[in-house]
């Protein structure tokens, strides 16, 4: 199973994620090749995790786990196990979350929806995060709420580097909602890991502040335009 | 023993196959280079102190495009039109992720893509009048019309302008290269339908770097400062005489060129190469970006390295079926 999954992420997942994106990595170094580490990026497109599993290189895609809201990638057994052994990813009870957070409970209290994202930390896997919970309103290509759950578990391993990615464009190749890919150009920029220090609250604006200070960097995306204009 | 011996065996085969004077251009590139790489190498230890980390790069990457260009030139008209097509699929797609501001026009991005593999697709069928109307008088029209199917009107005319652009440079000017692969051996060419090409590559890169040698040597006056600030009227006529010398010197040796049409081309394609060069700077500067993308490390993206070729191509094509070809 993890030869297939090796397999599949080298020779199809790769060359399919040059042919549509180009694949423009920069801060390709900082990428962490060995666990516990966590990766944080911004979402706007399921292109956004198979350009994740296509800029590893091959000694580290094995250990790379995306977090992936389970009531949507577990919903129906054929992409369940596709989610499960070819993505690879960990599931996250969103539902659980959310209902949780309503009833006003912290942490410890209830199901620990984090659990399988902490296994595998522990387990020494690289765990992708994208604590922006969904997916962003396709092209416009702002960062919504970052969610907590990425400094729960910076708490939890302190000693794993917390590295921020920002993927440009990835929403002008496959919105969400649209059913056809359209080959366009995507940088991924990924920088200096952010450090735990102790307190949440900092921590997220930290990992914030790193994300946005990389969406600077990254090539002008136009497109976005349009939809500025109606928000004025 | 007997696999290595039988591989050698068709090497030789394959290579004595080929015109010896496009062999010749190949092994005079590869030296040219291997002279740059070694320079490369010294200079760290002549003059320390500078970062010659780009230079090295660009050298590497200088490698690379001349392996998949010659390996597609000595294997034939249909590797030779892959390649390009997947060139011209490059530099379209840095093009379009750069110019197309309207997420409506997601629909006409696939079409435009479409159109790319119907044009090489009549470069592999050989229609040559299909080819020249297609994408200057059909795609013309149809693209802009599928464009108002989509209904958004707000900067629909510089949108549709955009794409006609992008597909005539990228896909159309590009092609013209993979087409002259297809002049048949009847013509009497001195280096094959592979040296015409090999020609053209070698004169509009040899343009690009001897512009930039020239400027950096001797560079004072600025030549359009508002759009490549980089960019000297030193480095433009030194370019300049040194490519056309090139030209009419070695032209023949590769091309059925002489007298007039040889002289016409001396001098015209080197100004062309400068012209697609600064075109494109002032389509960058206008999008806000120093380069279309980092596909080819040290030299920028596709668009980067292909911009004079965007402009040589049709201009050495139409030239050459002008003055020496019967087929086109």
């Amino acid at each position: 199973m993890r030869l297939l999954r090796f397999l599949l992420l080298v020779l199809v997942a790769r060359p399919l994620a040059v042919l549509m994106t180009g694949a423009d990595v920069s801060g390709r170094e900082r990428l962490p090749l060995k666990g516990p580490a966590i990766i944080a990026a911004n979402h706007a497109s399921h292109v956004d995790t198979l350009l994740m599993l296509s800029i590893f290189p091959s000694r580290a895609v094995s250990k790379l786990r995306p977090a992936a809201a389970a009531d949507y990638f577990l919903r129906d057994p054929v992409i369940g196990w596709f989610s499960r052994h070819v993505i690879g990813i960990v599931p996250v009870a969103r539902s659980k979350a959310g209902r949780r957070a309503a009833q006003g409970l912290g942490q410890g209290e209830g199901e620990d929806v984090l659990a399988p994202a902490r296994a595998a930390l522990a387990a020494g896997e690289i765990v992708l995060v994208f604590p922006e919970g969904t997916r962003g309103d396709g092209a416009s290509d702002a960062m919504g709420q970052l969610k907590g759950g990425v400094a729960r578990l910076a708490e939890a391993f302190p000693e794993a580097p917390v590295i921020p990615v920002w993927i440009q464009g990835a929403g002008r190749v496959l919105p969400k909602g649209a059913s056809v890919p359209v080959p366009l150009n995507c940088a991924v920029l990924v920088g200096e890991p952010v450090a735990w220090t102790g307190k949440r609250t900092a921590f997220m604006d930290a990992l914030r502040e790193a994300m946005l200070a990389l969406k600077a960097q990254a090539p002008p995306l136009r497109w976005s335009d349009e939809a500025d204009d109606k928000e004025i | 023993m007997d696999l290595i011996g039988d591989l050698t065996g068709h090497a030789v085969r394959f290579l004595a196959a080929q015109p010896r004077p496009l062999l010749a251009g190949l092994a005079g590139v590869v030296i040219l280079l291997g002279v740059a790489s070694a320079i490369a190498a010294v200079l760290p230890r002549l003059k320390p102190g500078q970062s010659y980390e780009e230079l090295r790069l660009r050298i590497v990457s200088w490698w690379g495009m001349v392996a998949l260009l010659a390996g597609a030139l000595l294997l034939g008209w249909q590797a030779t039109t892959a390649v390009f097509a997947f060139i011209s699929f490059l530099a379209l797609r840095e093009f379009l992720s750069l110019a197309v501001r309207r997420r409506e026009d997601r629909p006409a991005i696939l079409a435009a893509y479409l159109c790319l593999l119907a044009a090489y697709g009549f470069i592999f069928a050989d229609r040559y009048m299909f080819y020249l109307v297609f994408i200057p008088v059909w795609v013309f029209l149809g693209l802009p019309a599928l464009m108002a199917l989509i209904g958004q009107t707000k900067g629909y005319l510089a949108s549709a302008a955009t794409f006609h652009w992008g597909l005539v440079t990228c896909v159309y000017n590009l092609g013209f290269v993979a087409f002259l692969m297809r002049v048949p051996e009847t013509e009497h060419l001195p280096a094959g339908a592979a040296g015409l090409v090999f020609f053209l590559l070698l004169a509009t890169e040899f343009n690009d770097v001897a512009q930039y040698v020239w400027g950096k040597l001797f560079g004072r006056r600025k030549i359009l400062p508002s759009v490549s600030p980089n960019k000297t009227w030193e480095g433009f006529l030194g370019g300049w005489i040194t490519t056309a010398a090139l030209i009419w010197f070695v032209g023949p040796v590769f091309t059925p060129l002489t007298g007039h049409g040889l002289l016409v081309v001396a001098l015209v394609l080197p100004a062309a190469g400068f012209a697609g060069d600064v075109t494109m700077s002032a389509i960058k500067r206008d999008i806000g970006v120093k380069d279309t993308s980092h596909a080819i490390p040290g030299h920028g993206g596709v668009l980067d390295r292909a911009d004079s070729l965007t402009f040589t191509a049709p201009l050495y094509f139409h030239l050459m079926a002008l003055f020496a070809l019967d087929r086109f």
